[in-house]
């Protein structure tokens, strides 16, 4: 558990240290959704009515944009050879990697994500399930994230790369969490939606990282 | 299965297997054709359209078999290492790929008599469209790397990922599905399939898996035998 | 204590870099790898630290196989590898401290500013490591071996853009190490650094 805090503490003073790629992200993630009104028109209906789903899509893509650089500084400067041979289990030194990822990228997109629901004239309904949609999906989004940033270190244009690796592993999330947003719009319950969503991040803790540390374990030989 | 782990009784047996495998599939082929182009009743609903079903059904189900094929020999050479089953593996992929090509373009085209649109977006269509991303993501990823060992290492951990997501995304898309699009789509395979139907689509699946193997034992080939050259390449480089 | 090798046989990318290669280090000991590029000096330090799987080949520590009960193994050696593992946003200090807590800190003799005096380091503590030079770097990640207890280090070229009074702050390092009873390995094309025995790789090519 020491190794685990040591190393998110590391990475989060890395990330506010180095500061631009958490403010990357939520620029490029407030820019994404702006770009829908310019292109389909400004008309209330039609923009309320999406929002919801744009909004999770510039959240998925904002994600994706960041997540190539998870292992890669630590690859390059040969410090995942050390996590990867200390004595601690790589699937403990993943998870406390993705959690300092989720902090430093997740988090602050779902702080930002009312503001772009004003933009799309999203319903008050909605807000309060969409934060939780976010809460429980952006966590996923870094941990099959991970998977796909330990598969491509090393490769031949890894950014481009991860992006079609990963993106149709997002598709469940992507569709449980609109889907969570427009039953609340409808007044429907949620409840369902997020359930849904809570067992996929469950099934993505246990699953990412053993799967990436397969990755990381292979890409250091 | 461990004793085909050995390259050389594998291509002994690829040898063996090939000329029931090209046998299979020009049989099976031409008997199901013939049966569902002349011999299978139109539809009382589609008339000859439906004729599309024999190419397209067998076509989504070597998608699947081939996918569940990569994924077993990844996880195969992830756990014991043998290359045979890393060979498999990337040799399937392009198969399953264009299988899955022609199973969404025959449903397209299927679509544009029966829904008059060219795409649908169906539980079943959108889910063989994933599909095919996974499967091209599989073929990039095994050719991103300089060392293509590294490549097919991460390509099958990349597999075995995918093989378990597989059942999640149907699921969503399934649901999905359910909310935007009430029950409007013709549900057309079932039990309820009428045997002058069936066995043509059987004959049809038979051929297609033929296909498959002979496919997959040429492509076998051609990867052992760019080893071995890649083999003396190295050697030269060497001396 | 003893760390040793039987047997192994390296393929890289389809090239048999060495085979049947076996080494043996006893406590106290220190081993020399040498030989031309290529022959697989660091691809065998690798292969001891369990980074690369060797093709062939069993590695034991204390008697125990390493491949069944890697656990005892694990943290009980550190490797100093080509590149530094030096963040150049974080402090000299803050550095150290992070490999010290991942590999379970020294309890007993050495703290982090103790380990920085041994190479020098200790009144650049505070400094941002991308301020350092290439020396200073590799100064800062071989300090790591004294702030941690491992038995047994293996070192691939440690001296290299070392100056003088580096080299000599390794070796007085090395032979405290060794005379503590524990374990050295360590690739170099220099000559040797302390007494020891020597194994050249150049006798385990591959020859068809």
């Amino acid at each position: 558990m020491n190794a685990f805090s040591s190393l998110l503490k590391r990475d989060l003073r890395l990330a506010f240290r180095q500061g631009s790629d958490s403010v990357m992200v939520i620029v490029f993630f407030i820019v994404v959704v702006v770009l829908f009104p310019l292109s389909i028109g400004p008309e209330q209906k039609i923009l309320a009515r999406i929002s919801a789903g744009v909004i999770w899509v510039a959240a998925l893509l904002a994600a994706m944009l960041s997540m190539d650089r998870l292992f890669a500084a630590d690859y390059e400067d040969g410090s995942l050879d050390l996590l990867v041979i200390s004595p601690h289990p790589t699937e403990i030194l993943v998870l406390a990697k993705v959690l300092a990822h989720w902090l430093t990228t997740g988090l602050p997109l779902i702080i930002v994500s009312p503001l772009l629901g004003v933009f799309l004239y999203l319903q008050a309904d909605g807000f309060w399930v969409m934060i939780m949609s976010l809460l429980l999906g952006t966590p996923i989004l870094s941990l099959i994230g991970a998977i796909g940033a330990a598969l491509t270190l090393g490769a031949r244009r890894s950014g481009v790369l991860i992006s079609l690796l990963i993106l149709p592993l997002f598709i469940p999330v992507l569709i449980f969490g609109v889907s969570a947003v427009d039953a609340a719009l409808m007044g429907l319950p949620t409840r369902p939606q997020l359930l849904i969503l809570g067992a996929f991040l469950l099934f993505a803790t246990a699953l990412s990282p053993w799967a990436s540390a397969a990755a990381l374990r292979q890409a250091v030989e | 299965m461990h004793r085909l782990a050995n390259p050389t009784r594998f291509l002994r047996l690829c040898n063996m297997v090939k000329p029931w495998a090209m046998a299979i599939t020009l049989l099976c082929l031409a008997t199901g054709l013939y049966f569902s182009l002349f011999k299978s009743p139109p539809d009382y609903q589609q008339s000859d359209t439906v004729r599309i079903m024999y190419v397209h059904v067998p076509a989504a189900w070597m998608a699947m078999f081939c996918y569940s094929a990569m994924a077993l020999s990844s996880a195969a050479a992830l756990i014991w290492g043998h290359l045979v089953a890393q060979l498999i593996a990337k040799a399937t992929a392009p198969i399953g790929a264009s299988f899955t090509f022609l199973a969404l373009i025959t449903g397209s085209l299927w679509g544009k008599p029966m829904w008059g649109t060219w795409w649908v977006w169906d539980a079943r269509l959108t889910s063989v469209l994933i599909l095919f991303f996974l499967y091209l993501g599989f073929i990039v990823l095994h050719d991103a790397f300089d060392d293509t060992s590294r490549g097919a290492r991460a390509a099958s951990i990349l597999a075995v990922v995918g093989a378990v997501n597989v059942p999640i995304i149907k699921f969503s898309v399934d649901w999905w599905n359910t909310l935007h699009q009430p029950a409007s789509v013709v549900k057309l395979d079932g039990p309820a399939i009428h045997s002058s139907m069936l066995v043509p689509l059987l004959l049809m699946a038979c051929g297609y898996t033929g296909f498959y193997l002979w496919m997959l034992i040429v492509r076998m080939r051609a990867e052992f035998n760019s080893n071995k050259i890649r083999a003396i390449r190295i050697r030269q480089a060497n001396r | 204590m003893s760390f040793t090798g039987n047997a192994i046989t390296c393929i890289r990318s389809d090239r048999v870099v060495f085979q049947r290669l076996s080494f043996s280090v006893k406590d106290g000991e220190i081993l020399y790898l040498k030989g031309p590029n290529g022959c697989g000096k660091s691809s065998l330090l690798r292969i001891m630290a369990g980074l690369l799987r060797p093709t062939e080949g069993v590695l034991y520590w204390n008697e125990e196989n390493i491949s069944k009960s890697v656990d005892s193994f694990l943290g009980d050696f550190q490797y100093i590898g080509h590149q530094n593992a030096v963040k150049g946003a974080l402090s000299v200090n803050e550095n150290l401290k992070i490999w010290a807590e991942i590999y379970n800190l020294n309890k007993n003799n050495m703290s982090i500013d103790d380990a920085l005096q041994a190479f020098k380091l200790d009144r650049l503590a505070n400094l941002p490591a991308r301020f350092l030079s290439a020396g200073q770097k590799r100064r800062l990640n071989l300090s790591r071996l004294s702030a941690t207890d491992s038995r047994l280090w293996l070192l691939d070229e440690p001296s290299t853009s070392l100056d003088d009074a580096g080299s000599l702050c390794l070796k007085e390092l090395i032979n405290s190490h060794l005379e503590r009873g524990n374990m050295v390995i360590m690739a170099t094309h220099e000559s040797s650094l302390v007494n020891g025995k020597t194994l050249n790789l150049a006798d385990f090519v591959f020859n068809e």
